[in-house]
C-alpha cells in the first residue's frame, strides 16, 4: 500500500511497539506531527528538546523497551545533542527522529538546516539520513534493532522533509541484513573453565556489577553467583539494584563516593569478577594501584571496553546473562570466612561514621531527607535524579532492592536529567511512585517541563535537596581551592512559588522535624508535589576519593563525637 | 611501530567520515589510510596504518567493530602480505639532468610519466621504505611536489589473516588471540 513517508514512520514506530513519543515539533516536522494525528500512539510536547530526549531515555531506563525522542532540523536537532550523548555513555536504547530540510536543500545552509547526522556521528551507536520515503521503514527497523541490541544505545534518524510528505510502497521488513553487526554471545567452553577455576581459587573475590547487570537482565544471575561462591557484590552507579542492599553480600556502590568497605574490599581483593561495567575513572581512581593484588576477569559485549582502562587477565566476551549462566555450570559452591570477617569489620567501622545515626543538630542534611523518603516509599520507588551530590546522597541512601529502580546519568553526568527522565520513567508505569530527587541548581536547567508533568497530568513527586549552590564543585572548591567558591553560589528562586504557579502544590522544609509531616503530605496528595527542602549548604559528601587518587585513600566522614571541635 | 590493518566496510555515504571521526575521538594517529574499491560493488577496502604499540592496535580494531558498517577487521602486520604504496614525485630537471633521473628511477622499478622543460614526474610502486629511498635520492634534484596514495595490502595465497575479534572468524570468537 502507497503511503506518504511521515505515515511510514508511524506504521513503523507501531510495528516496533512503539506507545508514546516526547518531542516538539517544527518547520521540517510538520508532516510527521500532521499524520501522527491518525495513530494511536501518544505524543507528550515537552518545554525544550533537552527534556525530550531525557525523557525518552528516563523511559527506556525505566521500561527496558527503546524510548522515542523528536524534534526538528536545526536547534530542534541539536537541543537534542545533551540528551544523545547522555544516552550513549549510559548505553541507553533512544531512538530518535529528526527533521530534515528538503533533500535538495541540503548544503545549502537552508533556513534550520544542521548536519545532524555529522553533529550526533560520535554520540550515537548509529545514524541515518533519509532522503526517499522508501528509505524511512528499513531504517526505523534497524535502529530500533541497533539501539536495544548489543550494548544498547541511541540511534537517529535524521528524515528529510521531501522524503515525509512524498509517497511510498510501505512494506516492514521481515528481517534485517546488517552484515557487520555482529555482538558477541557466548564464551568458549575452555574459557568458561578457567574463569571457574580462577573464581574457585580466589580467597578474596570481588564481584564488580555494573550496568550490563541491568540491561541484559542478569541481576538473578549475579546473585546466583555471589551466593553459591560467597562471593561481596559491589556496584557502580548504574548498577545499583543488582544486588539487594539489605543482602549481606552487597558492599553498596563502589568509587569516588563509594562506600570504604567497599573500596578497601576492591583494593584488597585477589580476584576481580567485572560484570558489565566498564572501568570508568570514577570507579578505579589512580589506575596504577587500583586493585593491586587482584587478578581480574571481566565479562563484557563491547570489545573495545575490554583493556581500554584496566587490563585484564580474563575478557568473556558475550551477554553478561548468557555468560553468567553458561559459567554458573562450572561454578562450585565455595565459602570465604575470613574474608568476609575482614569486610565485616571494616562496614562496622564505616556504620560508626554514618551520618544517619547522628541525633538532630538543628540543621537538615539531605542524608536523612533521602532515608526518609526510602521509608515513606517502602524502598521502592524509581527514583530519578539530576547530578551532583544529592544525586551521590540518593545512590548512598536510597537503599536499593531491586534493578530498574534508580534513573541517573552516570557517565555524562548531566544536570537537568531528573526531572524529565523521572517524567519519562512514569510513562514505563503509571501506577509507579516516581520520585525526582533533585539539587537547586539541577532542577533549574530543565525545569521548563514542571509544565509537561502538569500537561500529563503526571503524578510525579519532585523533592529539591536546595543548599543555594552548585554543591558538588562547591564541595571540590572547599577542598582543593582553599574554599574559593567561584561561579557556585546560587540565589532562588521561591521554587514552592514556581511550583505553585503551575498549579503543583509545593511546601518548604528547612528541619528534620518537618521532614516526615512534608513527605506524608506528598505521598497523600494526588498528582504532582514539589518539596523544596533547605539542606545545610556546605555539607560535603563522604568518603571522596580525591580525582585521580588512589582508591583507598579517601576523605572520610568525620565522626561525629568530633564534630563539636573540628 | 607500524600496524598495518584492513577493514572491509559496506560502500555507502559516509563511512569513510565515520572511521575517520572514530580515529580522531579514540586519539589513534593514523599513518595512512587508503579507501577503494573491491570485487564487491557493496564493499569497499580500507587499508590503515597506525603507528601505536600492539595494546593500541587491539583498540583500533576493538574500536572499528563498533561501527555498524564495518564487516571485517584483518590485521596483516607482520604476515606474508604485499604491501604497496604508489608515489608520484615533480622532481626539478633540467635538459642534463632528466637522464640521471630516469636512471635513478628505473632502477627502482620506477618511471618518468611526464616531461615538462623544467620538471618531471616520477612514478613509482612499491613498499613504504622502497619509495622513501627514492625520494631521498631525488631530493638533491629539488622535490617540487609529491603525492603518495597510502599502502594498500593484502595477504599471500590462500594464506588467512589474523583476526583478533569475536565476529571476525568462522566460528564468530577469537577469544584467545584476543587475550594476548
Amino acid at each position: 500500500m502507497e503511503l506518504t513517508g511521515a505515515e511510514i514512520l508511524w506504521e513503523s514506530l507501531l510495528r516496533e511497539g512503539v506507545e508514546v513519543v516526547f518531542g516538539i515539533p517544527g518547520g521540517a516536522s510538520i508532516p510527521i506531527f500532521d499524520a501522527m494525528l491518525k495513530y494511536p500512539i501518544h505524543h507528550v510536547l515537552t518545554r525544550h528538546e533537552q527534556g525530550a530526549a531525557h525523557m525518552a531515555d528516563g523511559y527506556a531506563r525505566a521500561s527496558g523497551k527503546v524510548g522515542v525522542a523528536m524534534a526538528t532540523s536545526g536547534p530542534g536537532a541539536t537541543n537534542l545533542v545533551t540528551g544523545i550523548a547522555t544516552a550513549m555513555m549510559d548505553s541507553s536504547p533512544v531512538v530518535f527522529i529528526t527533521g530534515q530540510v528538503h533533500s535538495y536543500l541540503i548544503g545549502g545552509d537552508a533556513f534550520q538546516e544542521t548536519d545532524v547526522t555529522g553533529i550526533t556521528l560520535p554520540i550515537t551507536k548509529h545514524n541515518y539520513l533519509i532522503t526517499r520515503a522508501d528509505q524511512i521503514a528499513q531504517a526505523v527497523c534497524e535502529a530500533f534493532y541497533i539501539a536495544r541490541t548489543g550494548r544498547p544505545g541511541p540511534v537517529l534518524i535524521d528524515i528529510c522533509k521531501d522524503a515525509q510528505i512524498e509517497k511510498a510502497e510501505f512494506v516492514y521488513p521481515d528481517k534485517i541484513e546488517l552484515p557487520g553487526y555482529r555482538p558477541p554471545r557466548t564464551a568458549p567452553a575452555h574459557l568458561l573453565k578457567k574463569a571457574a577455576e580462577m573464581i574457585y581459587q580466589a580467597r578474596r573475590p570481588v564481584i564488580l556489577a555494573g550496568h550490563g547487570v541491568l540491561i541484559s537482565h542478569a541481576s538473578e544471575e549475579v546473585q546466583k553467583l555471589a551466593r553459591k561462591t560467597q562471593t561481596p557484590v559491589a556496584m557502580t552507579l548504574l548498577g545499583l539494584g543488582s544486588m539487594p542492599a539489605s543482602d549481606p553480600l552487597s558492599l553498596g556502590m563502589m568509587g569516588m563516593h563509594g562506600e570504604a568497605y567497599c573500596n578497601l574490599a576492591v583494593q584488597n581483593s585477589d580476584l576481580i569478577i567485572a560484570l558489565g561495567m566498564r572501568f570508568d575513572d570514577r570507579v578505579t581512581g589512580n589506575l596504577k594501584t587500583y586493585a593491586p593484588h587482584a587478578k581480574k576477569i571481566h565479562i563484557e559485549i563491547d570489545p573495545s571496553e575490554v583493556h581500554k582502562n584496566v587490563v585484564v587477565d580474563l575478557p568473556l566476551l558475550g551477554d553478561l546473562k548468557t555468560v553468567l549462566n553458561d559459567l554458573l555450570t562450572y561454578i562450585e559452591e565455595n565459602q570465604h570466612p575470613e574474608w568476609m570477617a575482614q569486610i565485616e569489620e571494616w562496614r562496622s567501622e564505616s556504620d560508626s561514621r554514618n551520618i544517619l545515626y547522628w541525633p538532630d543538630d538543628g540543621k537538615l542534611y539531605t542524608a536523612h531527607i533521602i532515608r526518609s523518603i526510602w521509608e515513606i516509599t517502602g524502598g521502592d520507588a524509581l527514583v530519578a535524579t539530576g547530578v551532583g551530590q544529592h544525586q551521590m546522597w540518593a545512590a548512598q541512601y536510597y537503599s536499593f532492592e531491586r534493578p530498574y529502580r534508580f534513573i541517573t546519568s552516570g557517565g555524562t553526568g548531566t544536570m537537568g536529567f531528573g526531572v524529565p527522565s523521572g517524567l519519562g520513567a512514569w510513562f514505563a508505569n503509571r501506577q509507579e511512585d516516581v520520585w525526582v530527587i533533585d539539587g537547586d541548581g539541577s532542577f533549574q536547567m530543565t525545569q521548563a517541563e514542571l509544565s509537561t508533568i502538569v500537561q500529563e497530568g503526571a503524578n510525579v513527586k519532585i523533592a529539591i535537596m536546595n543548599n543555594h549552590f552548585l554543591g558538588m564543585v562547591r564541595q571540590w572548591q572547599e577542598f582543593f581551592y582553599d574554599s574559593r567558591y567561584a561561579g557556585t553560589p546560587l540565589t532562588g528562586p521561591n521554587f514552592v512559588k514556581i511550583a505553585e504557579a503551575h498549579g503543583i502544590p509545593g511546601r518548604r522544609v528547612t528541619t528534620r522535624a518537618e521532614i516526615k509531616p512534608a513527605l506524608e503530605f506528598a505521598k497523600q496528595t494526588p498528582g504532582p508535589v514539589l518539596l523544596d527542602f533547605f539542606v545545610e549548604k556546605e555539607e560535603a559528601v563522604y568518603p571522596m576519593v580525591p580525582a585521580g587518587a588512589d582508591l583507598h585513600n579517601m576523605i572520610r566522614r568525620p565522626v561525629w563525637q568530633s564534630q563539636g571541635t573540628a | 611501530m607500524q600496524h598495518t590493518m584492513i577493514a572491509l566496510v559496506e560502500n555507502k555515504p559516509g563511512v569513510l567520515n565515520r572511521v575517520a571521526s572514530l580515529f580522531r575521538r579514540r586519539n589513534f594517529n593514523i599513518d595512512s589510510l587508503n579507501v577503494g574499491q573491491t570485487e564487491k560493488p557493496e564493499i569497499s577496502r580500507m587499508t590503515i596504518v597506525v603507528d601505536s604499540d600492539s595494546a593500541d592496535a587491539r583498540k583500533v580494531e576493538a574500536n572499528l567493530y563498533k561501527l555498524v558498517n564495518v564487516i571485517d577487521v584483518q590485521d596483516v602486520t607482520g604476515q606474508p602480505a604485499v604491501t604497496r604504496d604508489l608515489a608520484l614525485i615533480k622532481v626539478k630537471a633540467n635538459l642534463d639532468q632528466r637522464a640521471e633521473i630516469a636512471n635513478l628511477a628505473s632502477i627502482f622499478r620506477g618511471r618518468i610519466v611526464d616531461v615538462a622543460a623544467e620538471s618531471v614526474i616520477v612514478e613509482i610502486t612499491g613498499t613504504e621504505d622502497k619509495i622513501d629511498s627514492l625520494t631521498e635520492l631525488l631530493r638533491p634534484f629539488g622535490i617540487i611536489e609529491m603525492v603518495r596514495t597510502g599502502q594498500v595490502a593484502m595477504m599471500r595465497g590462500s594464506l588467512a589473516p589474523v583476526r583478533h575479534l569475536p565476529g571476525a572468524g568462522s566460528n564468530g570468537h577469537h577469544h584467545e588471540e584476543f587475550v594476548n
